[in-house]
């Protein structure tokens, strides 16, 4: 039963609570340019990061997909040894400073890294660096869908004479589509928003290294009108997947 | 209606973060600490610059390293500072905020190449920059550093492909350090506080990066009267910077 008046000491900070993360998203879309908004994103320079940062944070997605679903699906339906380890491994990237991330990359993939691919300054090491702090989100959306969907439906399948990869793709992944699409959404914001591990691992150079972020962030310094363009460009695409996904959480209600 | 609402918050907020905290911007209370603002370039020679100024006058400094610029930007935003200094004159000159002084040049300095120690890739100047597959990497074109790079190089003829533009100096100097660039242009007191670890490459062609601190407040002008003291001035030269002219 709901209460019929919530109490004024929870309502005054839930309102705070609201405020607080309202108020700079507002601010921000008070001091957009909003007329000279279509000159600022369609300079060279805005068009190039917003380009590169659509073909990093797709190919991040990518990337998570390719082994973020095999990873959901090992956690969710195999037993071995250190799975705990490994869960908490998959999640550490949500909760570590994406600096230290980036920092990591260097020392694994740089030029002197220990597997030596010198990804450092490449798109690819963009891509590797988004795709870092995007699987997690991909990983334990699935994840949880796996253990919530009947494995029954796989012994069924399996009966009925599927093979184990058939089963994986006609079966099992169309039970966990939802929640597919909702980590795919969250992983590709995620990626698109990616700065701290992309700046430290793959530099800054536009149209190579460059993405929004790292855009919004150096133009601040000489520009603020066009960062706060930059910025609300950001906020609209962050919007537009929590939309989509709202649509997509609807549906399947 | 809404915008009136939001605007009513706003200042309430304000209203509630601004009473109680001591601003830097207020002269009454005498302070125990001052917040200098400084160039990325100044970080080791401040840090001795504030312990002997700390001694002098019992007054702690906190500094915010960071890119020229992007203290700038800081400042203009409302970031609260008792003194800034940084690596070029055109760069102060962008502060819309109001100073307390005006600006004093204290140092100079000079742009050098570094490699990875030993110089593996065998680079004696200028020209060797523009080598292909050769890694370098420079200060963006916002930070001082990056500006005199490309003096430098420009006055020298030659044009050179960086892998990366970094947001302040010592990311050049950190990424040729950890050998993920061949080389990079830094300031030589830059260099010199990476001791062994980077090769140091005379650039003839640099000009002389000059160094200006300015106060906000009363506070701050002591700390830049300091810095141009015979103690601030003989601190500075031990860290390689050049005397003001």
């Amino acid at each position: 039963m709901k209460p019929a008046r919530p109490p004024l000491s929870l309502a005054t900070a839930a309102v705070a609570g609201a405020v607080f993360l309202l108020l700079p998203l507002i601010s921000l879309l008070d001091r957009t340019p909003w007329q000279s908004l279509p000159r600022l994103l369609t300079s060279t320079s805005a068009l190039t990061a917003l380009r590169l940062s659509i073909e990093c944070s797709l190919g991040a997605l990518a990337l998570s997909l390719a082994v973020g679903v095999p990873l959901a699906w090992l956690l969710a339906r195999v037993d071995f040894r250190g799975k705990s380890l490994l869960r908490a491994a998959v999640t550490l990237p949500l909760v570590l400073p994406p600096v230290v991330g980036g920092v990591a990359l260097l020392l694994a993939f740089g030029r002197h890294g220990v597997v030596p691919l010198s990804l450092s300054f490449t798109t690819w090491g963009a891509i590797l660096a988004e795709a870092f702090v995007a699987l997690p989100f991909l990983v334990l959306a699935v994840e949880g869908a796996l253990l919530a969907v009947d494995e029954r439906y796989d012994d069924v399948a399996a009966t009925l004479g599927s093979s184990t990869t058939r089963t994986f793709f006609r079966v099992t992944m169309p039970l966990v589509l939802p929640a597919l699409a909702a980590g795919s959404a969250l992983a590709w914001a995620r990626a698109l928003g990616e700065f701290g591990a992309t700046i430290t691992f793959a530099g800054n150079l536009p149209g190579s290294t460059q993405t929004l972020p790292l855009d919004v962030y150096l133009t601040l310094q000489n520009d603020p009108e066009a960062a706060i363009a930059l910025s609300t460009l950001l906020l609209a695409l962050s919007l537009l997947v929590l939309v989509a996904m709202r649509s997509r959480w609807r549906l399947t209600r | 209606m809404r915008r009136t609402l939001a605007i009513a918050l706003v200042g309430v907020l304000a209203a509630a973060c601004s009473s109680g905290s001591r601003r830097p911007g207020e002269a009454n209370a005498k302070p125990h600490t001052i917040t200098v603002f400084a160039a990325a370039s100044l970080a080791n020679a401040f840090t001795d610059e504030a312990s002997a100024y700390e001694k002098q006058t019992r007054v702690h400094v906190r500094f915010s390293f960071a890119g020229s610029q992007d203290l700038v930007a800081q400042l203009n935003e409302g970031a609260p500072a008792d003194a800034v200094a940084t690596a070029d004159t055109a760069t102060l000159g962008k502060l819309t905020i109001r100073l307390a002084g005006t600006p004093a040049v204290f140092a100079r300095n000079r742009l050098v190449i570094v490699t990875a120690k030993g110089n593996p890739k065998h680079i004696t100047g200028a020209a060797d920059l523009s080598r292909r597959g050769l890694v370098v990497v420079l200060a963006a074109p916002s930070v001082p550093a990056g500006r005199y790079a490309t003096a430098a190089l420009q006055a020298a003829h030659v044009t050179v492909h960086p892998k990366s533009l970094e947001d302040n100096v010592r990311g050049v100097l950190t990424k040729v350090g950890l050998g993920e660039a061949d080389a990079g242009i830094v300031y030589v007191t830059d260099a010199d506080s990476a001791g062994t670890k980077v090769a140091t490459i005379a650039l003839p062609t640099s000009p002389i990066a000059t160094y200006p601190a300015v106060a906000v407040d009363a506070i701050g002008q002591s700390f830049v009267d300091f810095l141009t003291s015979s103690t601030g001035q003989a601190i500075l030269a031990r860290y390689g910077f050049l005397r003001p002219e």
